[in-house]
C-alpha cells in the first residue's frame, strides 16, 4: 500500500546533509564503520605496545607498569565496545537491515543520525583520557572497584571518570540505534518478507540488538553508581577499606555487586558481538558455497535460544570472585547447556559446505577461517564454563587466549569477510583480490600462531595482567621464549592490517567496477537498481519478497540462484 | 584449496604441539588431582570435536570445489541428522559437566578436621594469621587497622589474643593435613593463587572467602596474586613452604601472638620528632609499602639508615638524610635495584621530612642498637633472601653455581677469563650478579636486597661450606 502513492523521498541535496548530517542509513553505516576502524587502529597499536613489553621485557623504557596497564585497559575496552559492538550494530546493522528487509531507510532516521554523533562523542571523550593528568584508566577493561577508583591504579583520578562518562554516552548512542534496528525489523519489512524469510544476518543483528537494549542498562547504572562512588563519596561498591595506609570514608558497599552488574551486561555483550557474526557468516557460507544454508529454522531458533540463555550464564565469569560458591552449580550447568545450540550452529555451517559448489572467494576464506577459530574459542569455553576446570585456569593466559579466539579473532574475521563481501555494494567497486588473500592468510595463520600456544601458557598456570614475569620459579624460560614468539606474531598480524587499510582506500578509487550482484546472491540488497543504492534504496516500487534468502541450486531451474524478489510465475522454468 | 591444506596442517600441528610442547600443567602438589582429571576429560572430548570439524571443512572444500557445470544439492533440512547431532552433543556435554559438578561439590565442602589459616591481602603484599591455641580467629575489622595492629584484630575479643601473626610473605603449612584458607583483603581485590595447588579464590574487602586443599608435597611454592590489584599486581609475591608437621609446629610456636605484638609496640621508645614522623608516614600511605619487616613492597626501613644500597644502574649509595629526602620528593631519581618505580612523589615540607627520617632512623635502627632483634646469621640469611633457591650447598647442580667448595676455588668466567673466588669476588657477585658470570650459568640472578653487613655475614657463611 505504501507504494500506491507517489512518494517524496526528501533527497538531501547539500554536501553537509548528504555526507555529514546525513539521515540516510547507508551513510550513517559508513560513518559508524569509519570511526570504529579508526579507533580500532588505536587499540591495535596499544596491543602491539603491550606485546613489546611481554615479549621483550626491559627493552622499552617508556613502558612502565602504569603505561602497560593503561594499554591493556584501553585496548580491551576499545576493541569490545567501541570497535566490535559499534561496527556490527552501527555499521553492518545500519547498512544491511533496511536493504535486506526491503525498507527505504530506518524507521527513525533522525534518531539514527543522533546515534552516530553520540557514538563519536563517546569516542572523543575516551580518547581525551589519553591527554588528561594521570592518563587513561589502567583498571583493566572490567573496571573492577575498589581499585578502579583508588590510587595505586593508573588514571584513578581523571581517566576512570572519562571512561565511565564515555561508556554512558556510548550506551545512549547504542540505545538510539538499537531502537531503530528493532523497530525497522518488526515494522518496515517489505511485502512477503516474513520473519522466517529474513536472511540470518538480519536475525543475528536483530537478536543482538535486543540483547544490547536489555544488557546495556546494567552497564549504564553500574557506570553511574561508580561515578557517584568516585565523585560524591557514595558506597555502592565500596566497603570500609584502607587505601595506601589510610582509612577511607566508604562503608557497606559490595565490590561483588559491581561484578554481577558488569557481567549481567558483559556476558550478553559477548553475544552482542557473536550473534551478528553468526548471522553474517551463515550468509557468506551459503552464498559462496552456492548452497542453501542447512537447517535454517534450527539456525534461527539457535540464535534466539542463545540470546535468551545469554542472560542466565553471567556468573561463570565469577567462579573465583568470592561469591557464594553454591551458584557455581547453576551457572556451570546453564553455561554448558548453551554450548548445545552453539554447536548446532557450527554443525550447520559445515554441513552447508557438504555437497555445495564452493567458491573460495576472499569473503568465503574469512568465513571458513571464522568457523575454525570459533570452534577453538567455543571449545575452550567448555573448560572455563565447567566451574571446577575453571579453578586452575581462571585469571591465566588460558582465559586470554580463549576470549581472544572467541570474541576477538572470530568476530573480526567476520567483520573482514563482511567488508570484502559488501564493499562492492557500498562503494560500487571490488576490493583487490590479491591483497585480500594476502590479508586473509597473514591474519588467519598469524592469529592461530598467537593464540593457539597461548592456551598452554595458561595450562601451565601463567597469570594474566602481569607486567613482567621475572623470577617466578614455576614459569620456565621456554615460556619467555614463547612470549617473544607470540609478540613477533602479534606485530606481524598488526602490520598485515595495513594491507587491508590500503586496500580499502585504494580500491575506492582504483578498484574494479562492481556489477549490481557480483557474488550472484539472492538477498534483496543485491537486487537494487543502482550500486551503490540511491537515497531510498529502491526505485519507485519496493521489492516484493517471494522466497527465503537461500534458494541456491534449486532443482528445476536453469539458473544457479533465485533472488528473493524472483517470483515463480515470472521466472523461466526448465 | 590452500585453505583445506592449511586446516589439515593446523590439525596435525595442534596434535603434535599438544603432546610435544614443554608447556603443560605445573606438577601437582595438593589433593586436587581430580581437577586435573576433569581437565583431561575436557581436553579429550573437545580435542576430538576440534579435529573432526576442521577435517570436515577441509574435506568438503576439496571434494566440493567450484565447478561451473555442477549445481549444489538442495537440502534445506534433515530432521534426523539434526536431532542426532543434538543428542550426541548433549551426551558430550553431560560427560564433561557431570564429573565436573561432582568434583565441585568436594571443592565447596571443607573437611571438618581441616586446619584453618587466614590470608590477608593488601597492595601488594601478603600476611597470614593462625587461630592460636583456642582454635578460634579473633574478630577483625577495617576500623581496627592501624600501624600497631596491621591485621585489624579486635583488641577486645579474647579469641584474638592468642592468634599467631605472620607479618611476612612466607607461610609454612604442614604436609598431609587439609587446610581451610580464609581470605580477607584490606584494600582492593586480590586472589590467593598457588599454581601447584590448582585452586584459587579472590580476596574481597568487606567479606571473607575461602578455599581448601591438602598439601601433598614437601617444598616451597610461590604465591601469586591472580586478580588485578593495581600497578604492583605482578610483583605481589609470597611463598608457601610445605613441611613436616613437627617443623611446622616448631615454626608456628615461634611466631608472635597478637598479645605479644601489642606489648612490643607499646614498648617502642621514640622521640617526639620521630613520633610525629610515624603519624606522617601513616597518613601519607608510606607504610603500605615500607615497614620494618624483612620484605615489604618497597625497600625495608629496618636498618635502612646508614646502609649501602645498590641502585638500578649498579652504583652504590649510602642512605643518609639527603638520599632519603631526595627519595621522598622524587622517588624515581635513585631506585634501589630489585624494586619497580611505582612510588608516587610525596609532597611534604622540610620539617615533615625531617620527622619521617627521624622515625626511619630511630625505629629502623632500634633493633640492632638495643639488640632486641639480633641480626640474622649468614646461614639464616641465605634462606630468607631466597639464595638457596638457586645455589645448592651440597654440590648438586641447580640454576646457579653450588656453594660447596666454592670459596678459594678458581672458576672460568663466561668471558673466558679465570678468577679466584675471594671475598671481593663474592661481594661483587652479590651486588652485581652479572658482572662476572661463571661460564655455563644464565644471567638470571636478581641482586638480593641485603645490606653491606648482611653480605659480609653471607660470605663468612659460604667460607664454611
Amino acid at each position: 500500500m505504501e507504494d500506491e502513492v507517489e512518494q517524496d523521498m526528501h533527497e538531501p541535496n547539500s554536501f553537509w546533509t548528504k555526507y555529514v548530517w546525513s539521515q540516510d542509513h547507508k551513510v550513517i553505516a559508513i560513518q559508524y564503520s569509519v570511526i570504529a576502524i579508526l579507533v580500532g587502529i588505536v587499540a591495535l597499536v596499544l596491543s602491539g605496545l603491550m606485546r613489546l613489553q611481554l615479549g621483550f621485557p626491559g627493552h622499552f623504557d617508556f613502558i612502565d607498569p602504569s603505561a602497560y596497564y593503561q594499554f591493556v585497559t584501553m585496548h580491551g575496552m576499545i576493541m569490545v565496545i567501541y570497535l566490535l559492538t559499534a561496527i556490527f550494530l552501527g555499521g553492518f546493522g545500519n547498512y544491511l537491515i533496511p536493504l535486506m528487509v526491503g525498507a527505504r531507510d530506518m524507521v527513525f532516521p533522525f534518531v539514527n543520525m543522533l546515534s552516530v554523533w553520540f557514538y563519536l562523542l563517546a569516542v572523543l571523550i575516551l580518547m581525551a583520557s589519553f591527554f588528561v593528568p594521570g592518563g587513561p584508566t589502567g583498571a583493566g577493561w572490567t573496571l573492577y572497584p575498589p581499585q578502579a577508583i583508588l590510587p595505586g591504579t593508573p588514571g584513578s583520578d581523571w581517566g576512570i571518570i572519562l571512561m565511565l562518562v564515555s561508556l554512558a554516552v556510548f550506551i545512549v548512542a547504542a540505545t538510539m540505534g538499537g531502537l531503530n534496528y528493532v523497530t525497522t525489523v518488526l515494522q518496515a519489512r517489505t511485502r512477503g518478507m516474513t520473519l522466517m524469510r529474513m536472511p540470518l544476518t538480519v536475525w543475528g543483528i536483530f537478536t543482538a540488538t535486543i540483547l544490547a537494549l536489555l544488557a546495556f542498562p546494567a552497564l549504564f547504572v553500574s557506570a553511574v553508581m561508580m561515578l557517584f562512588d568516585k565523585t560524591l563519596g557514595t558506597s555502592f561498591f565500596m566497603p570500609a577499606i584502607i587505601s595506601m595506609g589510610q582509612q577511607l570514608d566508604y562503608e557497606g558497599g559490595s565490590p561483588i555487586l559491581f561484578q554481577h552488574l558488569f557481567w549481567f551486561f558483559g556476558h550478553p555483550e559477548v553475544y552482542i558481538v557473536a550473534l551478528p557474526a553468526f548471522g553474517i557468516v551463515s550468509d557468506l557460507i551459503s552464498i559462496h558455497a552456492r548452497k542453501n544454508i542447512f537447517g535454517y529454522r534450527m539456525m534461527v531458533w539457535a540464535i534466539v535460544i542463545i540470546g535468551v540463555m545469554s542472560f542466565v550464564v553471567w556468573a561463570h565469569h565469577m567462579y573465583v570472585s568470592g561469591m557464594n560458591p553454591i551458584f557455581g552449580y547453576f551457572f556451570a550447568t546453564t553455561t554448558l547447556i548453551i554450548a548445545v545450540p552453539t554447536a548446532i550452529k557450527v554443525y550447520n555451517w559445515v554441513l552447508t559446505l557438504w555437497r555445495g559448489n564452493i567458491r573460495l572467494n576472499v569473503p568465503m576464506l574469512f568465513a571458513l577461517g571464522f568457523v575454525s577459530t570459533f570452534t577453538i574459542g567455543g571449545l575452550t569455553g567448555l573448560f572455563l564454563g565447567n566451574v571446577v576446570v575453571d579453578l586452575p585456569l581462571s585469571d591465566t593466559y588460558f582465559v586470554v587466549a580463549h576470549f581472544h579466539m572467541v570474541m576477538g579473532v572470530s568476530p573480526i574475521l567476520v567483520v573482514f569477510g563482511g567488508i570484502y563481501h559488501w564493499y562492492p555494494k557500498m562503494s560500487g567497486r571490488m576490493l583487490n583480490d590479491t591483497l585480500g588473500k594476502l590479508h586473509f592468510w597473514g591474519t588467519f595463520l598469524g592469529t592461530y600462531a598467537i593464540y593457539f600456544p597461548m592456551h598452554y601458557l595458561g595450562v601451565l598456570g601463567v597469570p594474566r595482567r602481569y607486567f613482567a614475569y621475572e623470577n617466578y620459579d614455576f614459569i620456565p624460560d621456554s615460556a619467555k621464549d614463547l612470549n617473544a614468539l607470540i609478540s613477533v606474531m602479534a606485530i606481524f598480524v598488526g602490520l598485515m592490517q595495513l594491507i587491508f587499510i590500503f586496500n580499502l582506500v585504494w580500491s575506492l578509487f582504483k578498484g574494479k567496477k562492481a556489477s549490481d550482484n557480483p557474488w550472484e546472491a539472492t538477498s534483496l540488497e543485491w537486487q537494487t537498481e543502482t550500486t551503490p543504492p540511491g537515497h531510498g534504496n529502491w526505485g519507485k516500487e519496493l521489492p516484493i519478497c517471494h522466497r527465503w534468502a537461500y534458494d541456491y541450486g534449486v532443482p528445476g531451474y536453469a539458473q544457479d540462484y533465485l533472488p528473493q524478489n524472483f517470483s515463480a510465475e515470472s521466472g523461466e522454468k526448465t | 584449496m590452500s585453505i583445506a591444506v592449511a586446516l589439515i596442517l593446523i590439525v596435525l600441528g595442534s596434535i603434535v604441539f599438544h603432546f610435544l610442547s614443554p608447556w603443560e600443567m605445573t606438577p601437582l602438589a595438593s589433593n586436587w588431582g581430580s581437577i586435573d582429571d576433569t581437565m583431561v576429560i575436557t581436553f579429550i572430548i573437545t580435542g576430538i570435536v576440534f579435529i573432526a570439524i576442521n577435517l570436515f571443512i577441509a574435506f568438503a572444500v576439496i571434494k566440493y570445489k567450484h565447478d561451473e557445470k555442477r549445481k549444489a544439492d538442495y537440502e534445506p533440512e534433515n530432521k534426523k541428522l539434526e536431532v542426532g547431532l543434538t543428542v550426541v552433543t548433549s551426551i558430550g556435554i553431560v560427560a564433561m559437566l557431570a564429573p565436573g559438578l561432582v568434583v565441585y561439590s568436594d571443592f565447596i565442602e571443607v573437611p571438618e578436621k581441616a586446619d584453618v589459616v587466614e590470608v590477608v591481602g593488601q597492595q601488594w603484599s601478603w600476611s597470614f594469621r593462625f587461630p592460636g591455641e583456642d582454635n578460634q580467629m579473633g574478630k577483625s575489622g577495617v576500623e581496627h587497622i592501624s600501624i600497631d595492629n596491621p591485621f585489624g584484630i579486635d583488641p577486645l575479643d579474647p579469641a584474638g589474643q592468642d592468634d599467631r601473626l605472620i607479618q611476612s610473605n612466607r607461610l609454612i603449612l604442614p604436609i598431609g593435613k587439609p587446610v581451610k584458607v580464609l581470605m580477607r583483603s584490606k584494600d582492593v581485590l586480590h586472589d590467593f593463587y598457588v599454581p601447584q595447588f590448582r585452586v584459587k579464590m579472590d580476596m574481597v574487602p568487606g567479606t571473607v572467602s575461602y578455599v581448601w586443599f591438602t598439601p601433598t608435597k614437601l617444598g616451597e611454592f610461590e604465591i601469586l596474586c591472580a586478580e588485578f590489584c593495581g600497578v604492583g599486581h605482578f610483583n605481589m609475591r609470597g611463598y608457601v613452604e610445605v613441611k613436616e608437621r613437627n617443623e611446622y609446629e616448631q615454626w608456628l610456636n615461634q611466631q608472635p601472638t597478637f598479645a605479644d605484638a601489642l606489648a612490643k609496640n607499646n614498648s617502642e621508645e621514640l622521640s617526639v620528632l620521630a613520633q610525629s614522623g610515624k603519624e606522617l608516614a601513616q597518613m601519607n600511605g608510606c607504610l603500605s609499602c615500607h615497614d620494618f619487616t624483612d620484605n615489604p613492597i618497597g625497600p625495608t626501613w629496618k636498618g635502612l639508615f646508614g646502609k649501602t644500597q645498590t641502585l638500578v644502574g649498579g652504583e652504590h649509595v649510602v642512605v643518609d638524610e639527603a638520599y632519603l629526602k631526595e627519595s621522598i620528593l622524587e622517588p624515581s631519581a635513585k631506585i634501589v635495584r630489585g624494586y619497580a618505580p611505582i612510588m608516587p612523589a610525596v609532597v611534604l615540607d622540610d620539617l615533615a621530612i625531617d620527622a619521617v627520617i627521624a622515625y626511619i632512623k630511630e625505629k629502623g635502627n632500634q633493633g640492632t642498637i638495643d639488640g632486641q632483634d639480633k641480626p640474622l646469621s649468614g646461614a639464616e640469611l641465605v634462606q630468607s633472601k631466597g639464595c638457596t633457591a638457586c645455589h645448592s650447598q651440597d654440590g648438586s647442580k641447580m640454576l646457579g653455581p653450588t656453594w660447596q667448595g666454592l670459596y678459594g676455588s678458581t672458576r672460568e668466567l663466561a668471558s673466558g677469563q679465570c678468577v679466584k673466588v675471594t671475598d671481593e669476588y663474592l661481594k661483587e657477585s652479590i651486588f652485581q650478579p652479572n658482572a662476572k658470570l661463571v661460564a655455563g650459568f644464565p644471567a638470571v640472578m636478581p641482586p638480593p636486597v641485603v645490606s653491606e653487613e648482611e653480605a659480609l655475614a653471607i660470605i663468612e657463611y659460604l667460607k664454611t661450606l
